[in-house]
């Protein structure tokens, strides 16, 4: 009761009442503050680059694109992770989905001159082959993930986390721990040069698009918000979630085939905790965990500043392991500030 | 001795942009019942929270038996003596009657909890209360009205000087509220005092002995009981006559468009059936648990009915999806505005836009903006919505505003059938009105109204027809004419 009274007079005046700062933060587009994170975080880098190293951390074109290609795949998967975390849910199945479209993906994509091909009758294929394979079998595990979640009615952490451990298994079953190597060239162009920065970039901009200016992202975001509302305004709930499951299962696959491009093998030990980099990507840009908040582009700065962070430290010459403490604590801190953001709201 | 057991005087409580509570007195004698009486929104509750510790007063000052006290929560003022019936049930489903009694104070032995005695002190306080349920029965198979009982109960046991009752009997069958209001004669006899708030007006002539009336935060006055009628009560605590709440009729009912019969849920409703006509309004009243929503639910597809037929202008129909009910031309205000209504951290835009969704999707599969928005702007112009702009957040507006975003979400899908599920529960006055005359004008327009609502007034004041429910059935149709309180209630707890 008192609420709804406080409310009917703080809403209107407070216009008039918020300073000049406040009203220019509201024109600023939302992913102001971590884009500012970001920059921030480049230029301490920058100086200390000078400090430690002597030299330039942000002029050297090369290192800039090395930064987004060292996320590019786990951006891959976060913008899908995105999509899942909206809708309250989560997907801890994308790193092991790395490791089987990756595998099936290379098997597909071997040359005749494999000393010992996965089908020798199947060698020299076109490159396009094993590409729609490694999608269609990410595909697939996610439409698994989402019928699962919506007619078993199991949380998604459980749904997910059965579908990492198994992709994971069947990935090591069907390469008997072997790597699968010699791969067509035209597969490999696909990971090779800053292509995987291409498909990353073109990934997060149809999905923007999409969030932003389809039905299909106007339910994610109603489902996520209150999946009740959504159901009695008529929306088909379960039907959108195994879509959204289904397009973070694909966007997993084709993770999964830039990354066996990219060093020209399948391997079923690839991905290991990606799923843990991409939730990581997505908290750190905005998505919150409750639902119904969150933006590609956010998702990208969260990305670019994994990948900020773990060029920045070996740039500087912080050892792997104390990189990994740093950066625990680093997803631990966003989450904490954008709670406090959103209740300082309330 | 002192003359007033529980003596709050000049409290106020502020919340930011706001004055809930404006220089508020409350005295309750000793060995008294003692009514609050204020439409929603008066500041009765946020009184309440003051006195019980959950809110602490800006200023003023709390005095039980003549000591000031200050509380900083809710056990200060239990071992104070002064505990608190809340309108929603606080038990745990899952725990037995005893456990939850005692839950947070279980007699110990050692690090155990002391079962045998747990035990014997609840049988002793059922028993000394009539209540007529064992100990170790799971709470969650209780009936809610016996549920309500177990909430008195522990009440009870905290041994309090003073004992506040929010809407104790909503829940309540009429042989349970009789039951209560000796345990109340009880308690009285042993000196101990009630604070009693309740809407209902038998209640408050039987049993209380003091009314005090709020209004908009503000104490409007206090007397004995006996010196007030039914009128005068009403109109000091709404400030002005009821009658004008209420917009005039539509005389102007048309033929008809729903027919529902025999519908049938398991466990929740039997054997519903009734019709609706163009540009009439439909009041369904009952108890809390009488299966109204429930019905409603299954109406829209929701939870869509085992058995019995829908018959929607001429033709039968099956509802399984809302998906379905809205493509029909069907829309539903649903009972719990956080609940199954808003998308909290949505925009109001969003809101409001999300049914005409698919409206709004042009041919290559892109949202139309603009359309939306406008759209969006007329409704907060018509509706009269207080929002600074269409892309404020949701959560930020009060609830009045909120229900009026809720409804015009479902005026944009242009129904024919519009099912209100208590379309003004905790909204104020000066919104309510114009939630009234905005119903009155769709029945004019010819939308079939359905309205659920547990305000007597309300279903009195709206409707061309009252259906009223009891358990699941339907216990009577009343036409406006013979419609009375006295009827209703009959009705509803036969």
């Amino acid at each position: 009761m008192e609420n709804i009274k406080m409310n009917k007079d703080v809403v209107a005046p407070a216009a008039n009442q918020e300073g000049i700062w406040d009203n220019l933060k509201k024109k600023m587009p939302k992913d102001m503050g971590i884009f500012l994170v970001m920059i921030g975080i480049a230029l301490v880098f920058e100086v200390l680059g000078w400090v430690f190293r002597g030299q330039t951390f942000l002029m050297n074109p090369g290192r800039l694109v090395l930064i987004v290609l060292q996320v590019a795949i786990i951006g891959i998967i976060a913008v899908g992770v995105t999509q899942v975390i909206i809708t309250t849910g989560i997907d801890l199945s994308s790193g092991s989905l790395v490791a089987l479209t990756a595998v099936v993906a290379a098997s597909l994509a071997q040359t005749a001159d494999s000393i010992s091909p996965m089908y020798p009758a199947l060698v020299d294929l076109p490159a396009i082959v094993p590409i729609l394979a490694g999608i269609g079998v990410g595909l697939l595990c996610g439409v698994i993930n989402g019928y699962l979640i919506t007619k078993t009615g199991i949380p998604p952490f459980i749904a997910t986390l059965g579908m990492m451990v198994s992709a994971r298994g069947l990935a090591q079953y069907y390469t008997q721990g072997n790597p699968i190597s010699f791969l067509s060239d035209g597969f490999t162009a696909i990971g090779s040069g800053s292509m995987p920065v291409v498909i990353f970039l073109v990934v997060a901009v149809i999905f923007h698009i999409a969030l932003k200016h389809t039905r299909y992202g106007k339910y994610v975001y109603a489902i996520g918000g209150n999946m009740t509302s959504a159901r009695v305004s008529g929306i088909n709930v379960d039907k959108y979630l195994v879509i959204v499951y289904s397009i973070a299962g694909a966007l997993s696959g084709l993770a999964g085939i830039v990354m066996a491009a990219r060093v020209s093998s399948g391997q079923s030990s690839m991905g290991m905790a990606y799923e843990l980099d991409a939730i990581a990507a997505a908290v750190i840009g905005g998505t919150s965990l409750m639902g119904g908040v969150g933006r590609i582009t956010g998702c990208v700065i969260g990305a670019i500043i994994l990948g900020l962070m773990k060029s920045g430290f070996t740039f500087i010459g912080v050892d792997t392991y104390m990189q990994d403490i740093i950066k625990g604590g680093i997803i631990v801190g966003a989450v904490v500030i954008d709670m406090r953001r959103n209740r300082a709201k309330r | 001795m002192y003359p007033y057991v529980l003596e709050a005087e000049g409290i106020s409580k502020g919340f930011p942009g706001v004055k809930a509570l404006d220089n508020v007195t409350l005295k309750i004698r000793p060995g008294s019942v003692h009514a609050l009486m204020g439409e929603n929104g008066a500041g009765k509750s946020t009184l309440m929270k003051c006195l019980i510790g959950i809110y602490t007063p800006d200023t003023g000052t709390i005095k039980v038996k003549g000591k000031e006290m200050s509380f900083c929560d809710t056990m200060d003022a239990l071992h104070s003596g002064i505990s608190m019936i809340h309108q929603e049930l606080n038990l745990v489903p899952y725990m037995t009657v005893a456990e939850n009694i005692w839950l947070g104070r279980e007699p110990m032995k050692g690090l155990f909890v002391d079962h045998d005695i747990l035990y014997r002190k609840t049988d002793q306080l059922l028993r000394q209360l009539n209540i007529k349920v064992k100990p170790d029965e799971m709470v969650g198979e209780l009936s809610i009205g016996t549920q309500q009982m177990i909430e008195i109960a522990k009440a009870v046991s905290y041994d309090a000087d003073v004992v506040i009752m929010d809407e104790p009997t909503s829940a309540l069958t009429e042989g349970e509220v009789f039951h209560l209001f000796r345990i109340i004669n009880d308690l009285k006899e042993q000196g101990k005092s009630i604070v009693y708030i309740s809407h209902k007006m038998d209640e408050i002539f039987e049993i209380t002995d003091e009314i005090s009336i709020f209004r908009d935060g503000t104490y409007v006055g206090s007397d004995k009981t006996e010196h007030f009628d039914r009128q005068t009560l009403i109109t000091r605590m709404v400030g002005r006559e009821l009658t004008q709440m209420f917009p005039k009729f539509n005389d102007n009912i048309g033929e008809e468009v729903l027919r529902i019969d025999n519908l049938s849920r398991v466990g929740k409703f039997h054997d519903v059936s009734f019709s609706l006509k163009r540009g009439e309004i439909l009041g369904v009243a009952g108890l809390v648990g009488a299966g109204r929503s429930e019905v409603m639910e299954s109406l829209f597809g929701v939870h869509p009915a085992d058995s019995g037929s829908i018959v929607l202008e001429g033709q039968q129909v099956t509802i399984g999806s809302p998906a379905q009910a809205i493509d029909l031309g069907l829309a539903f205000l649903t009972e719990d505005r956080k609940k199954s209504g808003l998308f909290l951290v949505l925009s109001v835009l969003e809101n409001m836009s999300i049914v005409k969704m698919p409206k709004y999707i042009d041919n290559r599969g892109f949202v139309k903006h603009s359309d939306m928005a406008k759209d969006c702007l007329e409704q907060i112009r018509k509706l009269n919505i207080k929002t600074p702009t269409m892309d404020q957040i949701i959560n930020n507006l009060s609830g009045g505003n909120q229900q009026k975003v809720l409804i015009a979400r479902w005026l944009l899908a242009q129904p024919k059938i519009l099912i209100l599920d208590e379309p003004t529960r905790g909204i104020d006055v000066g919104a309510k009105a114009e939630i009234y005359k905005l119903i009155s004008e769709l029945a004019n327009r010819g939308v079939a109204i359905i309205m659920v609502s547990s305000e007597l007034p309300e279903i009195l004041g709206m409707s061309d027809r009252v259906m009223v429910m009891h358990e699941g059935h339907i216990t009577g149709i009343l036409d406006k004419a013979d419609a009375t309180q006295e009827k209703i209630l009959e009705l509803a707890s036969e």
